[in-house]
Order: structure tokens, then sequence, then C-alpha cells
């Protein structure tokens, strides 16, 4: 635990897939240090590591060794309800394919990850309310998903997102599903959320995407490259 | 999660898809509907029986050839082993202590003037016999006497009286049984129908006649009522002890009303738990029913499973979400199938026999309940197992 100011530490992270001659690096000892605030983008071609990089930080799955420092907490080891704890207070995520849950109202949607915080029904519903509105979307609160427009979802999943009051957005190719004047709407959203203090992570292939984030680093064949440098310790 | 809200969930699951869910618990119905109707049918078929058997009266002790308890002793029942014999030294040992009848049964036509009434019961008995059969009253003249044995008298059921004086008055008259004249000398009371046979279209003849006439010499059954309750097992012990002075273990069995009860009960009993045993399999099938759909419902929301899970919900919150959804579908079925069954059983009960008991509608509603989590395990097991990843990659 170094300083309180950092959000992501990790040191070493490999990912492997399968064993013997099946066996593939996908990540290989990557470095990353994320501060509180900072606004990092992670591009990459498709195949470069990057979805893999994207769940290990979103603790959707874990790294076949190395250390992950979540917000001061060891991650690396953890169980799987252990880390569906961890990313349901310390993550919010942000998907291309929006990933609502098509029986749900919009404000039901927003309430879900409060729902497994164990939060009170009332108290979720009040919530939700106030960030859809502030999402400019108190006129849709109990449209479903089908109903709305791909750039209005994606407003509900970052109103998802902000429920439980994460520190470190996770936006995984945000704009990819959306149309140019959604997705800017979208970055400007992020972009607000940063400015009031949240630490974003925006992973996209899109290079103009990408340069909106105040910092930019690159994955290639499972490793860091960042302003033309290794990040990795060779 | 509070269980009000995974409950809240799971109906809307359920609403969601109101067909699937609908077929689904009708499985589940069909399954408890039958527990319910089979078991309240063999039980109304048991105390029905027993109602018959009480009609005879609680002091009676019943002889008969043959022992259904032994191989040897069903052979038996087909061999003439009672004799006249047997029921005169029984007569005598129970002079004080209790009434013997011994009948003998043929089956004949009777005939007054052009009237012919086929196929009567014809019992041939002693003068004792009213006292015995305590269900056979004597309304309109009288049963013959001990002095009318060898006379060829005749007292006649009701139905007899029906269909061959239209119900007038038949003391005195003479009726052909087989091809012997015979002399009417009582109508009996109505007693009605026991186990499907009409009790009422018998004619009462004496004993030492039948034997004359029709040649037989065997006694189908000898009757024995006891003075009083208390006397039934003494009773009972010392039949068997005269019997068997003459006769072996096989060639005879003593029952009285309760050992005839209790092995009907065995019967009936061992009726309701095969006709349970059939409804449990169509039960089971229901469960199965529950099992594939809930394993279809899992595939079909893996989606849904990624991103709740992706969101915060842990093993368990998604293992209880379709546990729930499982149980609900058949206690929901369940209790659709104990209300029609009832309704069923009730309905059964104006033109057959069939009563509700309690434990059956337990029984039905705690098998639906375990059969919702035993066959809702394994698929519920199935989804919170999903790797979230994987499941958000599913389309």
């Amino acid at each position: 635990m170094k300083a309180a100011d950092e959000i992501i530490r990790m040191t070493d992270i490999t990912k492997v897939y399968g064993v013997g001659e099946a066996e593939t690096t996908v990540l290989k000892d990557i470095h990353l240090l994320v501060k509180k605030g900072d606004f990092l983008g992670i591009t990459g071609r498709s195949g470069s590591g990057k979805s893999t990089l994207m769940h290990i930080i979103g603790l959707l799955d874990s790294p076949t060794s190395g250390s992950y420092i979540l917000n001061g907490t060891d991650v690396s080891k953890l169980k799987e309800d252990e880390q569906a704890f961890q990313r349901n207070k310390e993550i919010g995520f942000v998907f291309q394919q929006f990933n609502l849950l098509p029986k749900l109202s919009a404000l039901e949607n927003v309430m879900l990850p409060a729902l497994y915080a164990g939060i009170s029904k009332n108290e979720r519903a009040e919530k939700a309310n106030m960030l859809l509105t502030m999402l400019g979307l108190e006129n849709h609160i109990f449209k479903r998903p089908n109903q709305m427009s791909g750039g209005q979802q994606q407003r509900v999943a970052i109103a998802r997102a902000l429920i439980n009051d994460p520190e470190l957005i996770l936006a995984d190719e945000p704009t990819g599903n959306l149309d140019t004047k959604s997705g800017a709407d979208v970055m400007k959203t992020l972009k607000r959320l940063n400015d009031e203090g949240k630490t974003i992570i925006l992973i996209t292939h899109e290079h103009d995407i990408a340069v909106q984030a105040k910092k930019l680093i690159q994955l290639e064949d499972g490793m860091l490259i960042h302003k033309g440098k290794w990040l990795t310790k060779t | 999660m509070n269980a009000e809200e995974l409950f809240t969930l799971s109906l809307k699951a359920i609403w969601g898809n109101k067909m699937r869910s609908f077929l689904t618990t009708l499985g589940i119905i069909i399954g408890v509907f039958s527990i319910i109707v089979l078991i309240s049918i063999g039980t109304g078929l048991q105390s029905y029986i027993n109602k018959q058997i009480a009609a005879f009266g609680p002091n009676l002790i019943d002889v008969m050839p043959g022992n259904m308890n032994s191989i040897a002793g069903m052979a038996g029942s087909m061999t003439e082993k009672l004799t006249m014999q047997d029921a005169k030294n029984l007569k005598r040992k129970f002079i004080n202590t209790a009434k013997v009848a011994p009948t003998i049964q043929q089956v004949a036509n009777v005939r007054y003037k052009n009237t012919e009434d086929k196929n009567v019961f014809i019992i041939g008995t002693t003068a004792e016999y009213p006292l015995v059969a305590q269900n056979t009253k004597v309304k309109i003249g009288s049963f013959f006497t001990r002095g009318q044995e060898i006379s060829k008298v005749v007292v006649i059921g009701p139905t007899v009286l029906k269909k061959l004086f239209n119900d007038k008055p038949a003391l005195g008259k003479k009726i052909f049984i087989g091809n012997s004249t015979y002399s009417v000398i009582g109508v009996t009371d109505k007693i009605g129908s026991t186990f499907g046979i009409d009790m009422d279209n018998m004619v009462y003849i004496p004993i030492e006649v039948i034997r004359q006439q029709f040649g037989s010499t065997t006694i189908r059954e000898i009757i024995i009522a006891a003075n009083s309750k208390e006397l039934v097992p003494i009773v009972r012990k010392q039949t068997k002890e005269i019997l068997l002075k003459r006769l072996s273990e096989d060639e005879f069995s003593v029952e009285t009303s309760e050992s005839i009860s209790s092995t009907v009960g065995n019967i009936t009993g061992m009726l309701s738990v095969a006709l349970g045993g059939i409804a449990a399999i169509s039960l089971l099938v229901g469960g199965i029913g529950v099992a594939n759909i809930m394993l279809v419902s899992v595939t079909e929301r893996t989606k849904e499973i990624g991103i709740r899970k992706a969101l915060g919900a842990k093993r368990r919150d998604i293992l209880l979400q379709f546990l729930i959804e499982a149980v609900m579908i058949s206690v929901t079925g369940g209790v659709v199938g104990i209300i029609l069954g009832m309704v069923a059983s009730i309905a059964i009960a104006i033109v057959l026999v069939s009563s509700v008991t309690l434990w059956s509608v337990l029984l039905a509603f705690c098998f639906s309940v375990a059969i919702g989590i035993i066959f809702g395990m394994a698929p519920a097991i199935r989804a919170s197992k999903l790797s979230p990843i994987d499941a958000l990659r599913y389309e």
C-alpha cells in the first residue's frame, strides 16, 4: 500500500490461457499505475490483449500471476464472490453493448448494482432517479431499453455505473455502438465525471476517441507501450 | 438481497413467460391432483368397507372353510370340510355365550305364478339367523322358528317382494324355488347393497330343507354372534379349539369383525399406497419438466446472469433467484393441484366413495416443494457457476 492517491497498481501481471502446447500468453509482465482522478485511455488492435486487461482490471477475470492492488486492497487472488463484492463496490462498468436487462425499466436497471450492495429499495430508487435526471433522462425513467435510442441506453448504463459511488469507471468501447453525436455526448459525460473526481479508464480501438483521454497507453501483443517506450521490465 | 426482493424478481421472471410457466406448472398440477384424488379414493374405499363390516355387528365371529392366510388354506376354501355337525358342536358349547347360525348358499330362480326372479341368492340357515346377522330384520310376518326348521317355509327380501308380488301382501302365498314350493312367512326389512351385491334380492329357507332340495351338505359359513363384545376373543378361541378337534388348521378360518377390518384395511392401505405411488410418478415427471424448463431458462438468460454478475451479484444471489423461481412454479402447481384435487374428490364422493385426508394434502404440498428444490437445484447451480465473462459474451 504505497500512496493513498493510487487507485490501481499492477505489478508483473501475466495472463496465460490453455495448458501445454495450446498455451497462449495473452498478457506479459504488465505494470500499470493509475492515480485517482486519472483519465486513462488504453488502445490496441483486436487481439492485443485489450479485453483481457479490461477483464482483469474489472475483476471479471483473475491474472495467472502478478499482483494487483485496487484502491488499497490486494485483489490478485480473490475468490469469485469476493471479486463480485469488490467489483460492486469499487468499479462502475460501461459496456459497448450497453448490457441493460431488456425486461427492466431504465430505473430498475440503474438500481441493480445497489440491489446487490444491499441498499434499501427506497434509497435505491431515489438515487437512481437522481442519477437519471442528472443525465437528462428524467422523461425516460420507466421506459425499457428497447424504447430508447442507443445514446439514451448508454446514458442509463452510465447512471447504473454511478449508483454505488465507485471511484473507478471502466468504459469498454463505450462509443462503439453509437453514432458520432451520441458518442460525443457520452465522451462529454465521461469527461464531466472525471472533472468531478472519478477515475476513468477508457478502452477503445478508435484513435479519435482515445486521444480524448488525459493519458494514453497502447497494448501490443500483450505488452504495454507508452510514448514509444516499452513499459514492461525486461 | 432480502427474501421479498428475491420473490419479486422470480415472480417477474415467471410472469414474463406466462405460457411456458403455465405449462410447467400444469405438470405439477396434474401430479398433485392425482395424488390427492387417488389417495382420497383409497381412503374413501377403506372407510366404506369398514362401515359395511360394522353393519354386521361388532360381536360377529365368522367361520369359513379354508384359510386365506396360507397357500394350502386358499385351496382349502374350495374344499367342503365344514359340516352341520361342526355347527351343532359349536351351538352346544356356546349355549350361554353366543348364538350360532350355519349357512348354505345357493343361487336359484324364484317364481310366483308366471312371474320369475332369476338368480336369487338363497340362504339356507337356522332360526338363529336374525339374532346373528344383525342387519337382517323381519318387517312383515316372522322368521322361521326352530319348530319350522324342516318345513318348506321362506322369508323373502324386499327386492323379491317387489319383483314377484309388486309389493302387494305376500304372506301365505306359495312360491317356487327351483322346482319346490314354499310358503312365504315373512318379509325382511331393507338392507341395501354391500360391495355391490343387492342384499335385498335374497330369500331365507331352513338349512335342512335346502340340503334336501339341492343335495348340498357343505356349510359355506357359520356365523356366530357373541352375547357381548367382551366375549368375542374367548368365543373365537373356543371356536378354533372345537373345530381343530375334527379339522386341520388349513381347513377353516375364524375371523372377527375386527380381524376382517384389519385384513381389509391392509389391502386398501396397500391399494392407497399403490395408487399414491402411481400419482407420485406423474409428479416426478412434472418435476423433470420443471428442471427442463429451468435449464432452458438458464441458457436463455445467460446474458442476464452475466450482467448481474458483472454488476456484483454473488453466486448465492443467482442460485437463489433461479431456485426460488423453480420452487414458486412447483408450489403454485401444488396449491392449484390440491384445490382441484379436493374439489374432484368431493365430486367423486357424490357418486362413488372418496374422502380427502389432511395427510394427503400435506404430503402433496411437501412433495411439490421438494420437487421444486430438487429439480430446481441443478439448473440454479449451473446458473450460479457461469463465469461472468463467458456469460457476458453470450449472444
